[in-house]
């Protein structure tokens, strides 16, 4: 079953770290994306910028409607994904709670939605 | 009486239990021997009803599974020896939310229709469905494994499970409406699984308190309904029929149960409440000194107003109905419990202990308006007509 892992967390955060320990987190990042592969349940990751770089769409009769930012103002915003193929949801919960993120933020696990023939 | 020796047999010793009980009252009947197989004829009726209604549930609960799960899980993992037991724990995962979790294992592992889960948890019938449906959709859209989780995760859901064992079991102990005040074939089939959970973790000491809880209750079934189908009070049970020998079987499990862990849990202490009302052989010699103790300290792990309540009364069996009827009124008092039929049951009872018939017929009354049990509500209309006498 493929489920998306969502990692949020208080992007502010990072900042405030010291350089040796952020480069410290990083090994844990890179180490957890590596296990993840050689156990094959991902190939596809990625961390996103801040929350600050954000630009939202939508339709304005026709005319793309753009606004800077993401609309809800909340503690934990969402920075980066896992995409997961595992057994089921007791798998899936094993590599959540693996991922760095879970120490200071939350994982939020989204069983993929199949259609048919997709 | 059907080709099933064992039933047969089963059903002759139902009968002959029957006449041990009725023909030192009634007297012998004039035919001794005819009287005993239309008996027992009429116990295997019973039993058959009992086990096809079961059955049913099986096949019914077999189809849902495979409504929930596209393909159920291989058999190679004995972790937990049944296969429903598996279901149990499953249906308990922490993916689902608690609300979720008891009415989805009333119903699949249980076997409850949606009015009797309903009734079980005092709930309306259409939010009992719709937490079924949105349950099974999650279970299935969010890939919940429907089989035995893994070692590790036993301990975590073991709350969780014992709490969903236990109302599956009270609502086949006390069915909680119609005519039938107990279902047999539930709470036998709590008491299974609470088995299994216990042999799992034995080490753990609520699931041994469990197991004996449901034991000691079990013990006192074959006393707690008349022939008539009346509810008999613990007090006016006929101690010679509890069945002494799961009586036996279960103080060494409230021993456990007891001094695994310190502070007892709830189990193990209503376990050990029930075993002190089994070692009184007539009422008069139950220790009730030592069941108010028991009460203070199970109100203190489980602070619900129903233990309070059974704290008051076990109290006024100690220290009076005077000391047991100021402990009801500060529920009373409190707003806590109006709704619930025994806590004016309770009221009435100390009430009229006191003398104080007036006041007695009103709570039981009172009682009387919310009671659905149709024995339950027979006895209290007989209090209430002596209180008026």
């Amino acid at each position: 079953m493929r489920y998306m892992l969502l990692i949020y967390g208080d992007e502010s955060g990072w900042g405030t770290l010291s350089e040796a320990d952020q480069q410290t987190e990083m090994a844990k990042w890179f180490a957890y994306t590596e296990e993840m592969q050689k156990a094959g349940v991902s190939t596809q990751g990625d961390a996103l910028q801040p929350t600050a770089t954000a630009t939202t769409v939508r339709d304005n009769g026709g005319e793309p409607l753009v606004t800077d930012g993401p609309f809800a103002e909340t503690k934990e915003q969402l920075g980066g994904y896992y995409l997961l193929d595992v057994a089921d949801l007791d798998e899936a919960i094993k590599w959540a709670h693996k991922c760095p993120g879970a120490k200071y933020g939350k994982i939020e696990l989204r069983p993929i939605q199949e259609f048919p023939d997709a | 009486m059907g080709g099933d020796v064992d039933r047969a047999e089963e059903a002759v010793q139902d009968a002959y239990a029957v006449a041990l009980d009725r023909w030192p009252r009634d007297g012998v009947p004039s035919t001794p021997a005819a009287w005993i197989l239309t008996t027992a004829k009429r116990r295997a009726i019973d039993r058959l009803r009992r086990e096809a209604a079961l059955r049913d549930r099986q096949a019914l609960l077999a189809h849902e599974l495979e409504e929930a799960v596209r393909e159920l899980p291989g058999e190679d993992d004995e972790m937990i020896p049944d296969e429903r037991l598996g279901l149990v724990f499953a249906c308990c995962h922490p993916a689902l939310a608690p609300e979720a979790q008891v009415p989805l294992t009333l119903r699949l592992v249980g076997g409850l229709t949606v009015p009797e889960i309903a009734r079980a948890l005092l709930l309306p019938e259409p939010t009992v469905a719709q937490r079924l449906v949105r349950a099974k959709k999650k279970v299935r859209l969010s890939g919940i494994p429907l089989a035995e989780p893994e070692p590790d995760a036993l301990p975590g859901r073991l709350g969780a499970v014992l709490a969903v064992l236990y109302l599956v079991f009270n609502e086949g102990y006390a069915a909680t409406a119609g005519d039938a005040l107990v279902r047999d074939d539930l709470a036998a089939e709590a008491i299974r699984l609470a088995r299994i959970v216990h042999e799992l973790l034995p080490a753990e000491p609520e699931p041994a308190g469990l197991l004996a809880l449901m034991l000691l209750h079990q013990a006192r079934r074959p006393a707690r309904v008349s022939e008539a189908g009346e509810l008999v009070l613990l007090s006016e049970q006929d101690r010679g029929r509890w069945d002494r020998a799961a009586i036996e079987s279960a103080l060494p499990l409230v021993d456990a149960g007891l001094t695994l862990r310190h502070p007892p849990g709830p189990y193990a202490l209503q376990a050990a409440i029930a075993a002190v009302h089994a070692r009184a052989p007539r009422p008069e010699d139950t220790d009730w000194h030592e069941i108010a103790l028991l009460y203070r300290e199970l109100v203190r792990v489980l602070p619900s107003p129903v233990v309070a309540l059974n704290r008051a009364v076990a109290v006024s069996m100690a220290a009076g109905p005077t000391a047991g009827l100021a402990l009801v009124d500060e529920l009373v008092a409190r707003g806590e419990l109006d709704d619930y039929h025994l806590l004016h049951a309770a009221r009435a009872d100390l009430l009229r202990r006191l003398g104080r018939n007036s006041d007695a017929a009103a709570a039981y009354e009172r009682a009387l308006a919310l009671a659905t049990n149709e024995p339950e509500r027979r006895f209290l209309a007989a209090r209430l007509e002596e209180c008026r006498a």
